[in-house]
């Protein structure tokens, strides 16, 4: 069952003089299975919308259905909601407090009121999947940690939760090369491998082009484009009137086709650069 | 969830009183304090009251504003009014009832105190949302300073102090952030009873703490950085002045002082007198 975003509109501080409209008349669902992509300039209203999805934020109007239940209604279990939506915030090693790394991913399940084995299963289930050593790791306080195993201590915490959909704010703001690679891999392996839905706001467009099966474009408050990478990437214009870009292989090839290279007017990913150009050269090579 | 506290929060728009230079605000509302303290009958509250709305009228600032910040202390008034109420001494009975008295004397000190503080952080509101945290303590800086010939740390004391108010709002950002992030794994801060509530705050308070550390460390780097070594020859960017301005500003609260004065001497005065030429 997907998650289905209708006519939602947020005011922050209603009333006051301080009033702004951060998101309005959104639609949009999310498909079970999918990893979303949702991009957009600062201050475009992605953070205000992810934080819809889980119930933190109460939509000014609108309505959010998550698996055909209106979360905002009146008898809803909020708890059990989230518990079905995991999100991550931004810097989320910033919410690190327990004493230990094994109680602070435990914190999730415990709150669930999962047994003492249960909870046990998945905090070692939840490390496994961001490559966290248990034996390593469990008993060192998290604030020893470096900042790249803190972010994964604090994912770990939310993955603990079994959560449905994986929401993502911006996961690997902040990091260097390798831990971005890192913290990626094992989102695309969450994807791969179990049945969760992931939806991750994203500053990069390399890394939408390699992981998203749809993207999302916000731009002030409203969605204005959500179809496949490929479709969202072959209108440049349309990106840069959003403030943004499009990946570094496609700007490439933009470059090349522009100099009388032969190559096709969709591709984006490195991969698929590659690929192309070895073919030419290879063809070249023959002729 | 903190949004109606007004006290200390800068309402930005550009009045006449906002252009005022801070010292004289400060000083003018400790005056108007004391003013206060020396009013002894409803109508010179109503001078007071006047006063007041005039002010924020001419401050551009909605009078709701100040009514909220009473309203935010409205326990504190009560209990004022019932203390003086019920426990000071009078002769003239009104109600006993057992250990209850209420006599003549206490009903109208509770009034008198209960107003004196409505009118007290009206008067303060008043200043804080017209002068922005930094005008503030700047003000209060060179107010002070004539104290650092006897070693008072006037400048540490303004600096530790704009730092602060600095940073309430980045601090009430940061709670409210962690707090979700903890709702998002379930956490709950609004059910169970004071113990419950207490343990649940723990998530929030610990990467909080953790958090303003870490600010603090940044921020004495920052500064640090630039050179920063306290307040000897550092210059200002906004160089403070005295106008026209202030001095009718100073003027005005004179003159309402004079008005409770005379009001508190001259109307039974004047009672008195039109009562004897009656009789």
């Amino acid at each position: 069952m997907p998650i289905e975003v209708k006519n939602l509109t947020h005011t922050y501080s209603q009333g006051s003089a301080f009033q702004s409209t951060a998101i309005r008349d959104v639609n949009l669902t999310i498909e079970d299975g999918e990893f979303v992509c949702i991009v957009g300039h600062t201050g475009s209203g992605k953070s205000t919308l992810v934080q819809h999805l889980n119930g933190l934020l109460k939509p000014t109007s609108g309505l959010i259905l998550v698996d055909g239940e209106d979360m905002n209604g009146e008898k809803v279990d909020k708890r059990r909601i989230r518990q079905n939506v995991g999100l991550v915030f931004q810097y989320p090693e910033y919410q690190l407090f327990e004493e230990t790394v094994v109680k602070d991913i435990a914190f999730g399940p415990r709150n669930q009121g999962l047994s003492a084995e249960e909870t046990d299963r998945r905090v070692r289930a939840a490390m496994a999947h961001v490559h966290l050593d248990y034996d390593k790791y469990a008993e060192r306080s998290p604030f020893e940690l470096s900042g790249g195993q803190m972010r994964r201590v604090a994912i770990a915490g939310v993955l603990a939760m079994e959560p449905k959909y994986l929401i993502l704010d911006e996961p690997t703001a902040g990091l260097d090369p390798k831990g971005r690679d890192r913290i990626l891999g094992m989102i695309q392996d969450l994807h791969r491998e179990g049945n969760t839905t992931v939806v991750m706001v994203s500053h990069s467009m390399d890394d939408c082009a390699r992981l998203a099966t749809r993207m999302i474009v916000m731009s002030k408050g409203t969605v204005v484009a959500s179809d496949t990478p490929r479709a969202v990437f072959s209108q440049p214009e349309m990106m840069h009137s959003v403030g943004l870009g499009v990946p570094e292989a496609a700007q490439l090839c933009a470059q090349l086709r522009a100099r009388g290279v032969d190559l096709p007017d969709d591709l984006y990913t490195q991969e698929e650069l590659h690929e192309h150009l070895l073919r030419l050269w290879k063809g070249g090579a023959k002729a | 969830m903190m949004k109606n506290i007004t006290l200390g929060q800068y309402y930005p728009v550009d009045s006449w009183v906002h252009r005022l230079d801070p010292r004289t605000k400060i000083l003018l509302t400790i005056a108007m304090i004391v003013a206060v303290f020396m009013v002894h009958s409803l109508v010179g509250y109503a001078i007071v009251l006047g006063f007041i709305y005039l002010s924020a009228r001419m401050s551009k600032i909605p009078f709701r504003m100040l009514v909220k910040g009473v309203k935010a202390l409205r326990f504190i008034l009560i209990l004022t009014f019932l203390m003086n109420l019920f426990f000071s001494s009078g002769e003239t009975l009104l109600v006993e009832w057992g250990v209850i008295r209420i006599t003549q004397e206490g009903l109208s000190q509770a009034i008198h105190y209960s107003l004196r503080l409505v009118f007290l952080v009206m008067g303060t509101s008043l200043m804080t949302l017209t002068t922005s945290p930094i005008a503030l303590s700047d003000g209060i800086e060179l107010l002070l300073s004539p104290l650092k010939k006897i070693h008072f740390p006037a400048h540490e004391l303004a600096m530790m102090m704009s730092i602060a108010l600095r940073f309430i709002p980045t601090l009430m950002e940061e709670a409210d952030k962690i707090m979700k992030a903890q709702m998002a794994r379930g956490a709950d801060f609004e059910s169970g009873n004071l113990l419950a509530r207490a343990k649940a705050m723990v998530p929030l308070l610990v990467p909080l703490f953790v958090s303003a550390f870490r600010r603090a460390g940044d921020l004495a780097m920052a500064m640090e950085s630039r050179c920063y070594h306290g307040g000897e020859n550092r210059t200002r960017l906004r160089v403070l002045r005295i106008t026209r301005n202030d001095w009718i500003a100073a003027a005005c609260v004179a003159a309402l002082i004079a008005l409770i004065v005379l009001e508190g001497w001259a109307v039974p005065v004047v009672t008195a007198a039109v009562k004897g030429l009656i009789a």
